[in-house]
């Protein structure tokens, strides 16, 4: 696949293996998902052009992406990081070019795939005037999750003691970050698209975070990380790309990791 | 999920908001009282107040929906929610039934105490036999309003300006509303010779314009917050 990195790692199967990734892995860490050890490319974008406001942020995009990586993409401001993972979750309408996702072709329905992946974008997506719990429980209940796995998600992110009860609205932005991230969890979803996902935690709130997206990754989900807080979230991830002016070029050497 | 149970889902999330914020109970619900009070000031005439009750009732009822529609989107908006339910993939026909039914418990309330607000205001005399017409009257209105409440409070949730964009859009359309409640409310209370036999065409009219909203709002508002 021209343009595609495939830095140090296993040539992905591009194959849509519907039956393989067709819903049947749900990533709640309270059991294990056994990954396959067949590779099978999750995402796999071909030349994919987007435009948004008629600005062209994606120009022949190319990328593939198998189960149980964690890829970071960094790149400058503007260069489209943001737009790849917004395409991915389904929201990016495709001017040209082919792009699978969990096995859903995106030309063709960019819906079906919404409910299997989890987007965390600059905005968390929560209520303010609900608590903590209620919006935990909320996003849980999209996706049929049950009381247990909500309050394990919870656990995770270290909000199920004292500020599973106080209103959103009244927390620190990393606090914020933080319940976002178990809503993330909660939803159990197989691609997580993560948008400088470390912005406003403290330590342990970025510790918390590698764990959870470590666990996802080692439970058959797939990460994409868009981050400039290189040193971390490359320490994180499994395979490092490089976006500039819309299209994901190698990355300078020693751009493999972990 | 189905639609029923998504669309309870996220009535649920909207009354809890309330439950939890207090806004139309401590602040949509002054407001329409302050309304009705100023209507008061204004008319300053007891015999004129109770013979145009019914449609200042119902003036106050959508000004007060405004309110309440703004502020069901604005909490979508405010932390990009909504965006955060069409990543989800929760089904856009769900989100519009739930928060219309949210938004139409609500509005039942508003409308409850603007109607009591009329009877110590303007000597509006509610008697046994106009209850019936009243209630009917009541529920088709409320849900029609709910129904274009929510499908243009989506629609103009995404919009620049949408605090003043929201009323732009939404009083003309609901104008067979207002028409159809005011007859039927004169009809069942009575008022300027007005019997009730009067009021069910217009309980009609509103059912009618309840059910293509009910229906245009369940297809359409998903491709009005996607795009």
């Amino acid at each position: 696949m021209a343009g595609s990195l495939e830095v140090g790692h296993p040539a992905p199967v591009t194959c849509h293996l519907t039956d393989a990734i067709g819903g049947t892995t749900r990533v709640g860490f309270t059991e294990a998902v056994s990954v396959s050890s067949v590779s099978v490319a999750v995402v796999d974008l071909r030349g994919v052009v987007a435009v948004q406001g008629g600005f062209p942020v994606l120009a022949g995009a190319d990328l593939a992406v198998t189960r149980g990586e964690i890829v970071l993409l960094r790149g400058p401001n503007g260069a489209g990081k943001t737009s790849l993972l917004r395409m991915c979750a389904g929201l990016l309408p495709i001017e040209r070019g082919e792009a699978s996702v969990l096995g859903h072709d995106l030309t063709v329905d960019r819906t079906a795939v919404r409910r299997r992946v989890g987007l965390l974008g600059h905005a968390n997506g929560l209520y303010g005037d609900l608590t903590v719990a209620d919006n935990v429980a909320f996003w849980g209940a999209t996706v049929g999750a049950s009381a247990d796995e909500i309050a394990a998600s919870m656990r995770r992110m270290g909000l199920a003691d004292r500020l599973r009860d106080v209103k959103v609205g009244a927390l620190s932005a990393g606090q914020r970050r933080r319940t976002a991230l178990a809503c993330l969890v909660a939803r159990r979803a197989e691609l997580w698209l993560l948008d400088e996902p470390h912005a406003g935690l403290d330590a342990a709130g970025r510790d918390d975070l590698d764990a959870t997206l470590r666990d996802a990754a080692a439970s058959g989900a797939t990460v994409l990380v868009a981050s400039h807080e290189l040193e971390r979230a490359g320490a994180l991830a499994t395979r490092v790309v490089e976006v500039v002016g819309g299209v994901v070029r190698a990355p300078a050497a020693g751009g493999e990791v972990g | 999920m189905t639609l029923v149970a998504v669309a309870r889902l996220v009535a649920a999330k909207d009354l809890r908001i309330e439950w939890r914020s207090r806004v139309v109970l401590n602040q949509v619900m002054p407001f329409a009282a302050l309304v009705m009070i100023l209507f008061a000031f204004a008319l300053d005439n007891d015999a004129a107040l109770t013979r145009v009750a019914p449609g200042l009732v119902w003036l106050a009822a959508l000004f007060s929906m405004l309110v309440v529609v703004q502020r069901s989107f604005a909490v979508e908006a405010a932390d990009g929610a909504l965006d955060a339910l069409r990543v989800a993939g929760v089904r856009s026909d769900g989100i519009f039934l739930g928060k219309s039914a949210a938004l139409a418990l609500q509005l039942a309330v508003l409308e409850a105490v603007l109607l009591l607000a009329a009877v110590v205001l303007y000597q509006v005399d509610i008697g046994a036999g106009s209850i019936p017409l009243l209630l009917v009257t009541f529920v088709a209105a409320t849900l029609g309003l709910s129904f274009v409440g929510t499908l243009y409070g989506g629609l103009a949730s995404g919009a620049s300006g949408r605090e003043t964009l929201l009323p732009l859009l939404m009083l003309p359309v609901v104008a067979p509303v207002l028409i159809g409640a005011t007859r039927a409310t004169e009809a069942a209370l009575g008022t300027n010779g007005a019997s009730s036999s009067e009021g069910w065409p217009w309980v009609g009219l509103m059912v009618l314009f309840g059910v293509l909203f009910g229906a245009g709002g369940t297809l359409a508002f998903g491709s009005l917050v996607d795009e």
